[in-house]
């Protein structure tokens, strides 16, 4: 069994935030009618709690983040990925459902400080001051696809996929350099 | 001469001396100067050359309306031509050079113009296109390009960094003058969350200048307290250096901050731009005085009133002892007073109006400056300096009834609102004849989503000067009912040409658009020969077309054009108002999209290992993939022939990471994949590979790849490198729009998995060496697939072939890919491994006879031109495209069809040539035949192998056709069978 490597390796950047790439985490793509009752149950067991639209549900070391009207992202552990995939497609077999391991398609970052929201503020159009405590937005950084949400008191995660971690490693930095804060004190 | 006063400058800082240079000459400046004012402070009148006839130019004002001291600051890799020194703020060791000059400032030969001036009238460009052909190439373009352009173009990559910002708020003001701070404070105090941009670096705009009491206090005063309620507020954000550069549809504004312009090279952004969505635009934009149109307008020391002003209070800068005013309005009155309070002198003031009343001339007068009542100027005197004025009567034809010796000219002919940003989405405006002026027209404002106004104009930028009127409206944030007139002022009266009646001799020098040299003239020249539109007449005259876009001189132009068309000026018009109010740098527009960043680059697990293995790059869709793996001193096709020759031969390692892929699942899976492949999808049974082709619904061929049935509910689809996302997108597309009762799942799975090809008479040992799994030919058949554990990694492997050979693809989680890629290397070592690139793909490809989507496709390819009936079901009642398949065009057999090409030479047919056929089509164009599709060097057959499209190729084999080459050579190819290798695929059946 060989070590699997994420894209960036936990690459970090200090600048007026701390940019890090996270590593590797458990990704999982759940398409399916959210509104159905075996789908809440079988995600129960699993350690998951349906989120309301928009919204992230987080339960310690695992997320259940709402990506659409029939989408959810479920984060956990990157070693719990495999068997939970097997556990949720046993328990909903017969059901109109998608269960995909996306661990190995993605990118994590996580986005540290007080000024952490000016960092996102330039490379995504959301009005961060707006942003509720716990809603995801599904959005861009600069040019590609991104999902972000606040994670913990003054740290952002943003989600991006995996072979353009480089491209949005590079662009958090530019953007994180100190001067170019966009407030004063 | 010009020189900086003993006292006074309210914005500079004495303590803190600049140097800085000009055209190499070192000259000195304070913080707090813009260039303008520590150059015209260094008596420094002379600042650049006009664009047509290289006059003479000089500072006309102080602020975004200046069209002549433009220059080049600083050098090499942060060299920017076209600075505006009004607006640049002086920093030490800045290196400032003028323009449009030959050989030197002082002496320029191409001033020769300015005594041909007759012969180069309006519109005189394109007049030269109506000589004989010859005389625009040969003599007018050459000359036209070498004194067209003000600056040098920068020829080194931009040193600084940029980035833009997105915002968010209720209300932005534009505008930090009196009006735009007490918008923002009425605004805030509502609760609303407020963003003010001010474009200079001072709050308050030209109050402190101009004086006046607001809410009892002075400008000063009242500005530092109004500043100092609103940054106590957390609702407002203020921002200095900020520029509303246009407003776009629904709130959006652009916001241009000037962050680092002064501290080059310190790694801050150079410039920010914003992207803002306001719910309501506050325009307080202020106003722009215009200048007045007499003989010689245009000398070095001929300035705006209110410009004069700004330097002699705000920094200190005297422009000569004897200052001459000219106006039309009792606010030029405020230089005079201001002129005389610095101890300066003002040898007359010459005011168009034949009786002048009022608080403002009778402090003149208290103070014993002559007031001429009804009197022009009828001449300036002077080359690059003024050195004195002829005054005539404005209601005459410039008789001289007196010569009055004065170093400067200050002139006023009103005041035009800064209509911009109320325009650019749509606001209309009304002409306010008795102020001769455009304002705002507040029943007819830009309006937003919902169709309520987006914004208001308010203060000067609405017509509204008086301060107590501006402090009233802006409270309310609404347009005042009745527009007063400033405080205890006379009304102005318009003056176009002075004198009214000048004969041709002094309209000749009478200037409009001061860098483009366009004057008084010319627009009367463009109306009589025909120009009515006052956009074309824009574009013919090229009034207004310059850096300062019209800012000086627009109102003026259209009012003589008016004049000349015997219309009222609202019959005429303005010119359209566009974003950007001013010029915003191109590194602003790019923001952080440059370099490394500039677009993004998708890498695959391996990347890094093809970088350090000599990978020749190719750009696919944002990927880069090896096109060939260069050794040491070898060329690129001889890099390509060795991976071929080596993977028939022996065994080969492909990246084949970027290929889609698509997991379809649901219960109507099947039914949607029959939909979107031509050939049957939901009877392949569980384990198997088919090969599919997707088409548009127009029927041309869009994608192909290999479909894999995963379980009974679903599939993989594999698409190509680049049509990934497209493909994802177009099945989404279809189950979301057309077939949303479907009950069918998909997901992008490309980057979940990295993909390798083991590929060659040796790829079975390969895998057999990695171990985990039997991957015999009876336990894993061609098109079948099979999932496991391989060299320890998960992994699903498919027995497909591109090549010919004897072929498997690996899948494994993408985390894992590059350790699977050292494993296959390592394992591969003593079977003959080689990594291939993407060439060596195309080409065995094209040697077996296999098409590449975008190669055989360009969007009017369908199937059947490709010999793929095979792959396209007759069983089934619909997929996406049969219908139009079915259309006469699509089913004509003179339709070009694929075939293989041969050159009888063995010489390597150009890519995309045409076959020809006999005769000539209607444009007297050889008729064509066929053309070549893809064409290589096969390194395994030794010679030139080709595919094209041939009319009704398939039914001419053996047929030769001609190809005519570069040079007039023409290379004669025999058609054939498209496989030229392996027809009866024994090497990959093994």
């Amino acid at each position: 069994m060989s070590d699997p490597v994420s894209a960036l390796q936990g690459q970090t950047y200090d600048g007026f935030a701390r940019i890090t790439e996270a590593g590797l985490h458990g990704m999982i793509t759940l398409r399916a009618d959210l509104a159905s009752k075996k789908l809440a149950k079988a995600l129960k067991t699993q350690g998951f709690a349906l989120p309301e639209p928009r919204r992230v549900m987080a339960s310690g070391d695992r997320s259940a983040l709402w990506m659409s009207p029939d989408e959810l992202l479920l984060i956990l552990p990157y070693d719990q990925a495999a068997p939970t995939v097997a556990a949720l497609e046993g328990a909903l077999a017969g059901e109109f459902v998608l269960v995909a391991d996306v661990s190995d398609a993605r990118a994590l970052f996580r986005i540290s400080g007080a000024r952490a929201p000016e960092v996102l503020a330039k490379l995504c159009p959301v009005d961060f001051a707006r942003l509720a405590p716990d809603e995801v937005r599904r959005t861009r950084a600069a040019q590609v696809a991104a999902a972000l949400w606040c994670s913990a008191p003054d740290e952002f995660s943003l989600i991006s996929f995996r072979s353009v971690a480089g491209y949005v490693m590079g662009v958090l930095e530019h953007s994180a350099r100190p001067g170019s804060e966009l407030t004063c004190a | 001469m010009s020189t900086r006063l003993a006292t006074g400058g309210r914005l500079i800082d004495r303590t803190k001396p600049l140097n800085f240079t000009f055209n190499g000459k070192r000259l000195r400046g304070f913080a707090g100067d813009t260039l303008a004012s520590a150059l015209l402070g260094a008596n420094q009148m002379l600042l650049g050359r006009s664009f047509k006839y290289h006059r003479p130019r000089g500072l006309v004002g102080s602020g975004v309306e200046e069209p002549n001291a433009l220059v080049g600051l600083g050098r090499s890799g942060r060299f920017e031509p076209d600075q505006r020194t009004t607006t640049t703020e002086l920093f030490d060791g800045a290196e400032t050079v003028s323009q449009n000059h030959w050989p030197t400032l002082d002496l320029d030969i191409g001033v020769v113009n300015n005594w041909a001036y007759r012969f180069l009238p309006a519109g005189f460009y394109y007049k030269t296109f109506m000589f004989p052909r010859f005389a625009w190439k040969h003599l007018f373009e050459p000359i036209v390009r070498r004194s067209a352009g003000l600056g040098r173009a920068p020829s080194l990559r931009d040193e600084d960094r940029y980035e833009q910002a997105y915002g968010f708020c209720d209300v932005l003001v534009a505008g930090g003058g009196v009006a735009g701070l007490a918008a923002a404070l009425a605004a805030a105090r509502k609760g609303a969350r407020v963003i003010v941009l001010e474009q200079t670096a001072h709050w308050g705009g030209r109050a402190p200048v101009d004086g006046g009491t607001i809410d009892g206090q002075s400008p000063d005063d009242w500005i530092r307290n109004t500043l100092q309620t609103i940054e106590k507020m957390e609702n407002v954000t203020l921002r200095r250096r900020c520029m509303a550069a246009g407003l776009y549809d629904h709130g959006y504004v652009l916001g241009y901050e000037q962050i680092a312009d002064t501290t080059p090279g310190d790694g801050r952004p150079r410039h920010r731009l914003w992207r803002i969505r306001a719910a309501r635009v506050v325009t307080a934009t202020g106003a722009l005085e215009r200048p007045l149109a007499f003989a010689g307008n245009d000398v070095p020391g001929v300035m705006l009133a209110s410009g004069l002003r700004d330097y002699l209070v705000n920094w200190a800068v005297s422009p000569g002892d004897r200052t001459v005013i000219v106006t039309n309005n009792d606010d030029a009155y405020r230089t005079a007073l201001a002129l005389h309070e610095a101890g300066l002198v003002v040898p007359a003031i010459l005011d168009a109006r034949a009786s002048v009343t009022g608080a403002l001339p009778d402090a003149a007068r208290a103070l014993g400056i002559r007031v001429l009542e009804g009197r022009g100027i009828a001449k300036v005197h002077g080359g690059k300096r003024v050195t004195g004025v002829s005054v005539c009567a404005q209601a005459g034809e410039g008789s001289v009834l007196e010569d009055i010796a004065c170093d400067a000219v200050a002139m006023s002919g009103g005041w035009s609102p800064i209509v911009h940003l109320w325009s650019h989405c749509g606001g209309k405006l009304l002409w306010d004849a008795p102020r001769a002026m455009f304002r705002p027209d507040a029943a007819r404002p830009p309006t937003g989503a919902d169709g309520q106004p987006m914004a208001v104009a308010v203060g000067a930028a609405n017509g509204v000067f008086a301060l107590s009127a501006i402090l009233a409206e802006a409270k309310d944030t609404a347009p005042a009912p009745a527009i007063p007139a400033p405080d205890d002022e006379a009304p102005m009266a318009p003056v176009w040409v002075m004198p009214q009646g000048a004969p041709d001799a002094l309209r000749y020098k009478m200037w409009l658009d001061f860098q483009n040299d366009v004057k008084v003239s010319d627009v009367q020249l463009a109306a009589r020969e025909g120009y009515a539109s006052v956009e074309h007449t824009k574009r013919y005259t090229t009034l207004g077309m310059a850096t300062d876009q019209g800012k000086l001189s627009n109102i003026n132009g259209l009012a003589i054009l008016s004049d000349a068309l015997g219309q009222p000026i609202p019959a005429t018009g303005t010119t359209t108002f566009r974003p950007p109010y001013t010029p915003i740098s191109f590194g602003a527009i790019a923001g952080e999209a440059r370099g490394e960043i500039f677009q993004p680059l998708r890498r695959t697990p391996m990347h890094e290992w093809h970088a350090t293995h000599g990978a020749h790059w190719e750009p696919v869709g944002l990927w880069r993939r090896p096109y060939t793996y260069l050794r040491h001193g070898e060329g690129l096709h001889d890099s390509v022939r060795r991976e071929v020759r080596n993977t028939r031969a022996a065994v080969g390692l492909l990246d084949a990471s970027t290929l889609g892929k698509i997991v379809v699942k649901g219960p109507d899976a099947g039914k949607f994949l029959d939909m979107l492949y031509t050939n049957m999808m939901s009877t392949l049974p569980v384990g198997k590979c088919r090969y599919g082709l997707m088409c548009s619904e127009n029927g041309f061929l869009s994608d192909d790849g290999v479909v894999v049935r995963l379980s009974e509910d679903s599939w993989l689809c594999h698409t190509t490198s680049g049509g990934a996302d497209r493909i994802h997108g177009w099945m989404e597309d279809w189950l979301q729009c057309e077939w949303w009762d479907w009950k069918v799942h998909t997901v992008n799975l490309t980057e979940q998995f990295a993909q390798v090809a083991v590929v060659g008479p040796n790829a079975r040992k390969l895998l057999e060496k990695l171990g985990g799994m039997d991957v015999s030919a009876a336990a894993l058949p061609f098109m079948t697939f099979t999932e496991g554990v391989l060299a320890g990694i998960r992994a699903r492997v498919f027995r497909i072939s591109f090549s010919g050979e004897l072929s498997y693809e690996i899948a494994v989680p993408a985390s894992e890919g590059m350790a699977f890629w050292t494993a296959c290397l390592q394992a591969g070592e003593d079977l003959g491994l080689m990594p291939y690139g993407t060439e060596a793909l195309h080409i065995m490809r094209a040697e077996k006879g296999f098409i590449m989507i975008g190669d055989e496709t360009d969007g009017t390819v369908i199937p059947q031109d490709l010999g793929l009936g095979w792959a396209i079901s007759k069983k089934k009642a619909d997929y996406l495209g049969k219908r139009a398949q079915e259309r006469a065009h699509m089913a004509n057999p003179d339709r070009w069809q694929l075939v293989g090409l041969e050159t009888l030479d063995g010489s390597v047919l150009p890519d995309g040539v045409l076959a020809l056929a006999a005769g000539v089509n209607g444009n007297g164009q050889k008729n064509t035949q066929g053309r070549v599709t893809s064409t290589y060097f096969s390194p395994t057959l030794n010679k030139g192998i080709a595919m094209g499209l041939v009319r009704h190729g398939p039914q001419r084999m053996g047929e030769v056709l001609d190809f005519p080459t570069e040079g007039g050579k023409v290379v004669q190819a025999r058609i054939c069978d498209p496989v030229f290798y392996d027809k009866d695929g024994e090497k990959q059946n093994v």
